[in-house]
């Protein structure tokens, strides 16, 4: 085993480029830093600024509530995406054909990706922060500022896995078309953009199992206001949804492998 | 010490298409192979069996005498494929960079840049890049972890003829680091410039493996064709040629004495018009070579 170490690059250094590289990727392409960056902060203007002051609980206001909504929205919308897109134009581009043959081991690969999404998901929140401060003037202890950052990036992870599923499972033309297809409803029918009890009823009988739903939750439950069930239930829900995408992500992965590699 | 990359009886089926049918190849370290054969023949697909990128239906594949897909085989190897994509967002020296970090003891960034001639370009996006320079982006990614084997798949193909001319010392300077390369070709005149041996491959068979100079020598040099409402293959007998055809009047030879055969057939008094004699590309070569493997 010694020799074999020895022989091999060392695997510190290969992840910190190739997380570089992952983020260069993504960094460079003007379509997706500002939508995932400023798209959040336009839906406060809209929807957040104009009546942030409103208290829709005895101590929570509207921009408090809706500020919780988008960072849970804006972490999800940059986990999907830039993994969904991007595995999946890497695909059609035949990127992973030449990465194949080096002697990166592709666990590099996911793990730069992961890291990449993670440090752009915490670059939204370091945008949105601050806005909903200024603009939505609203005012949290310092311990639920921390709660909401925390709870919403480990919360992602759930979403990194759908990413990564729709990535293999869709063509390089589709992926974009698929993930507006799957999460802008969902989006909404989790009652991220306006409550639930203004949904269609059909919808409001599906949303409660939704997996932005109980991510929602764990944000609204961050900043004061009230929710259905436990927190613990809700993280319990997070997790079996990961288990469950990353099972679908680890299967699609593998029949492309068979595919492409055989 | 294993060789550095082996075939034992290989074979790879893509669905009911047999691409290779049997492939034994051994190349030893300091071996300079080039893989030739027309489209389709096979050549890829080896390649790719080499690599691990594909498995075998039957048969082995083996690099360092390990399986292809072990990374310490990988560690040593450098790839050029003829159908991958990079990023394009990225920039060529961030690229080398990355590409290095994946190997043990890479070369210099600048070394590796400069061996493929993109001293300028260093700091440009892979979308500024020509076509020509993409390629040779890609030969600095194969050589940039100083390997000892370097794999390189049709490396020219679609480059103009100066562009070839310049890439084809490109790799000889790289081969005259000691190195081993294989390279898969379809033009017979770059075997000949870079390698010391041939291997012929046609519709997934090894047909020659031998020096350029006695690949050349089995490989008929001109090409005769003419009308002739009359002409019969009993015309034909006896004559200096590797092979002929006929389709409907139109008859076409394949002669390393072109001048004798016409003598001769005039003398027998074969009417003919439309004559022609050319130099035969490889596609005619690869069909001598066949038939002198057939008749063998």
């Amino acid at each position: 085993m010694a020799v074999a170490a020895v022989r091999r690059a060392p695997l510190w250094p290969m992840l910190r480029l190739q997380t570089w590289a992952e983020f260069l990727k993504l960094w460079r392409v003007p379509a997706f830093t500002l939508t995932s960056l400023f798209l959040p902060v336009m839906f406060y203007a809209f929807i957040g600024v104009g009546q942030s002051s409103q208290r829709i609980f005895p101590n929570v206001t509207f921009g408090a509530y809706f500020l919780a909504s988008m960072a849970v929205y804006s972490v999800a919308n940059v986990m999907i995406f830039s993994f969904g897109i991007s595995v999946a134009t890497e695909r059609g581009m035949k990127m992973d054909v030449l990465q194949r043959a080096t002697p990166m081991p592709p666990l590099i690969y996911l793990l730069s990706k992961c890291i990449t999404a993670l440090f752009f998901a915490a670059l939204t929140l370091a945008v949105l922060f601050p806005f909903a401060y200024v603009a939505g003037n609203v005012r949290l202890d310092p311990s639920a500022w921390v709660n909401l950052a925390s709870r919403v990036l480990l919360g992602s992870i759930p979403f990194i896995a759908l990413g990564f599923a729709i990535g293999y499972l869709s063509g390089p033309n589709s992926a974009i078309a698929v993930i507006n297809l799957i999460y802008l409803p969902t989006a909404f029918a989790s009652g991220l953009f306006f409550p639930k009890q203004l949904l269609p009823q059909f919808i409001q009988q599906i949303a409660p199992y939704l997996p932005l739903h109980f991510f929602g939750q764990l944000g609204w439950d961050a900043i004061g206001a009230p929710t259905d069930g436990s927190v613990a239930t809700d993280w319990l829900y997070l997790a079996a949804y990961g288990v469950f995408f990353f099972a679908v992500a680890l299967w699609a992965y593998r029949r492309e492998e068979s595919r492409k590699f055989t | 010490m294993p060789p550095a990359a082996q075939l034992i009886d290989a074979t790879k089926k893509y669905g009911s298409v047999e691409a290779l049918k049997g492939v034994t190849i051994d190349i030893e370290l300091g071996d300079v192979v080039a893989m030739l054969g027309p489209n389709g023949a096979g050549k890829t697909t080896s390649i790719s069996l080499l690599l691990g990128l594909r498995k075998p239906t039957s048969g082995k594949a083996l690099l360092f005498g390990l399986k292809p897909d072990d990374l310490n085989a990988r560690c040593r190897v450098g790839v050029m494929l003829q159908e991958s994509g990079i990023p394009t967002v990225l920039k060529v020296r961030e690229l080398v960079d990355l590409f290095r970090s994946y190997y043990p003891k890479p070369m210099a960034r600048d070394r590796a840049i400069a061996m493929a001639g993109l001293e300028e370009k260093a700091n440009a996006q892979v979308k500024e890049l020509s076509g020509g320079q993409k390629q040779r982006l890609y030969f600095a990614l194969a050589v940039c972890g100083d390997p000892d084997v370097l794999f390189l798949d049709e490396p020219t193909v679609g480059m103009d003829v100066e562009g070839r001319r310049s890439f084809i010392e490109r790799i000889a300077e790289f081969i005259q680091m000691g190195r081993t390369v294989v390279l898969t070709t379809h033009y017979l005149e770059e075997a000949d410039q870079l390698a010391k041996r041939v291997i012929v491959i046609d519709r997934g068979l090894v047909i020659a493996d031998a020096s350029p100079q006695e690949i050349k020598s089995r490989v008929a040099g001109k090409r005769v064709r003419f009308t002739s409402a009359a002409l019969t293959e009993k015309d034909m007998e006896g004559l200096p040629v590797t092979t002929s055809t006929f389709v409907d009047h139109t008859v076409q030879l394949l002669t390393n004495q072109p001048e004798a055969v016409l003598r001769e057939l005039f003398r027998r008094g074969v009417d003919m018009s439309d004559l022609e004699v050319s130099g035969a590309d490889l596609e005619d070569a690869f069909i001598s070579l066949t038939t002198h493997k057939a008749t063998d």
